[in-house]
């Protein structure tokens, strides 16, 4: 019982870690809380299902879930604040930006669906279970955790250990001294709000997966969750969000599996709140700087 | 190599630079000096385009460079090496090195890592250490490192000298010359005055936004004028 509760939590905190992760390293590099991160994981999890209904399989729609919400996330860069980045207003202006942002994406999808709450078809992932150690895992679970670890350990080697990666901590840690070393900065945004809708893409999709359903609201809650997850690593630390997403999801399951539904939010916001009474800058947010993307 | 004509710039609602023009020629080491707040940084920014110029030209090696962004600018060759070093602190020595090699662009490389380490050995023992940790002149090394291995073709340098010891001025300016008798061109921002009239060939005075005086380095240092503002009450 323990031990399935915990994989079933590691298998949901896999995927907010995938989704706080793309949320903190906007915050990371640009310091703008993009509220609109939820429309576009929402929107990956729709393209994911429209191209179900084209008959794609599993790989060619998530691909293409990626794909699509990492376009996305580069106009809402191009729509909501690269206007306000030149005049200087954005920390403030970017979170207004983005909530119109998103409202206009949720509208899109609120159409698109008529909303009803889609479901993915069933065999669209293979109905699989294995018996491991006396536990019992889903096709669905091992893909999961195995995407997800290599997802992650391709973003942590993207970011601190190839050329364009040095360029993301150069833009994150200082703009200006970035550009007079021939970094272009806005070249730079884009690529991070890339990556950032492609891995809130793929989590749409899990997520839609994981939970039987696609819906155009279904954004919001998680957009709450990823705001705790990475408050609670430490803001803009890549770790932290990770490391934060795995813990809530694994509380959850717990809080849910022995207590009841209703209790899982308790426990992990009086958990939040202590954690920042005891470290405020977040589980990371004092650690050492290298593991941030950006500034502290 | 560089020619800027009537540039003129404010910054922060401030008239800051009023029509300034100037010449470079390839090989030079040029200093540019001035009381706090002529604009000597404002000129050098905007050369290098992180602030807009509001009139005036601005043309590196035959390019119309007045309205092309920073990035670019540097990729020309144009480098700047900032006030206050603006080294990358949370990336190790190494990787603020790397980033330099961004600025060649499609130039050919000339100097390597090595290269830097050879010039500032402190920075080879330093490498994998986060550049935050250095001291203030190791951080000015590494960011005259950094422009270096993006291949300068001009090299800007804005008040290197700032906040270091003496000794370490000595050694920073030593560099420069020595880089310079290789074959670098040089614009350096100076407080500094005797320091800067010392180490360069040719000097422009800007007070006010404008040009107040330009000549011989030497000369300059026997000129009442510059001896009388500047001089007087500078110690190096």
């Amino acid at each position: 019982m323990f031990a399935q509760q915990l994989l079933n939590g590691v298998t949901t905190g896999a995927v907010y870690a995938l989704f706080a992760l793309g949320f903190t390293i906007v915050f990371g590099t640009q310091r703008i809380l993009n509220l609109a991160h939820g429309a576009v994981f929402m929107a990956g999890a729709f393209i994911g299902y429209f191209a179900t209904q084209k008959g794609l399989t599993f790989v060619p729609a998530v691909l293409l879930a990626m794909a699509g919400s990492a376009v996305l996330a580069c106009l809402v860069d191009l729509v909501a604040f690269r206007g306000l980045r030149a005049s200087g207003q954005l920390e403030f202006g970017a979170i207004i930006s983005s909530i119109g942002v998103a409202l206009m994406i949720t509208s899109v999808g609120q159409g698109v669906s008529g909303t009803r709450v889609l479901v993915y078809p069933f065999d669209f992932v293979p109905n699989l279970f294995f018996s491991v150690l006396g536990l019992r895992i889903s096709l669905l679970q091992i893909i999961t955790l195995a995407s997800v670890a290599a997802i992650l350990a391709v973003v942590v080697f993207l970011i601190y250990r190839t050329s364009l990666g040095r360029q993301i901590r150069a833009v994150a840690g200082n703009p200006r001294a970035a550009t007079l070393l021939g970094v272009s900065p806005g070249a730079v945004y884009l690529i991070v709000f890339a990556i950032s809708g492609a891995l809130a893409g793929y989590a749409g999709v899990l997520i839609g997966l994981l939970f039987n359903t696609v819906h155009f609201m279904m954004g919001d809650p998680y957009l709450l969750k990823a705001f705790v997850v990475v408050v609670l690593g430490g803001l803009g630390s890549v770790y932290g969000a990770v490391v934060a997403g795995f813990l809530l999801g694994i509380l959850q399951a717990f809080a849910i599996a022995y207590f009841s539904g209703s209790l899982a939010d308790i426990i992990f916001y009086s958990l939040v709140f202590l954690i920042l009474i005891i470290r405020p800058g977040g589980l990371f947010g004092n650690a050492a700087s290298t593991v941030k993307v950006g500034r502290a | 190599m560089l020619e800027i004509g009537q540039l003129a710039a404010s910054y922060g609602g401030i008239k800051a630079l009023n029509g300034v023009s100037l010449s470079i020629r390839r090989g030079e080491i040029v200093a540019m000096i001035g009381p706090n707040g002529a604009g000597k940084s404002t000129l050098l920014n905007c050369i290098s385009g992180v602030v807009r110029a509001s009139g005036g030209s601005a043309v590196f090696n035959g390019v119309d460079i007045s309205r092309m962004p920073a990035h670019r600018i540097s990729r020309l060759g144009l480098l700047q090496v900032p006030e206050g070093r603006q080294i990358l602190v949370d990336l190790t020595v190494e990787e603020n090195l790397q980033l330099g090699f961004l600025a060649l662009g499609s130039r050919a490389s000339k100097l390597g890592l090595d290269d830097v380490f050879d010039l500032f050995p402190i920075l080879r023992e330093r490498r994998s250490q986060r550049a935050g940790d250095l001291s203030g002149g190791q951080q000015q090394m590494l960011a005259i490192g950094r422009a270096l291995v993006g291949n300068p073709d001009l090299l800007l340098l804005d008040e290197p000298s700032l906040g270091l010891s003496p000794l370490i001025t000595d050694q920073v300016f030593g560099a420069l010359k020595s880089l310079n008798s290789s074959g670098l061109t040089i614009l350096v921002v100076e407080q500094n005055a005797l320091r800067a009239l010392g180490s360069t060939q040719r000097a422009y005075i800007l007070e006010r936004g404008r040009i107040a005086l330009e000549g011989d380095s030497a000369e300059l240092l026997n000129d009442r004028r510059v001896v009388e503002h500047y001089l007087g009450s500078t110690t190096s």
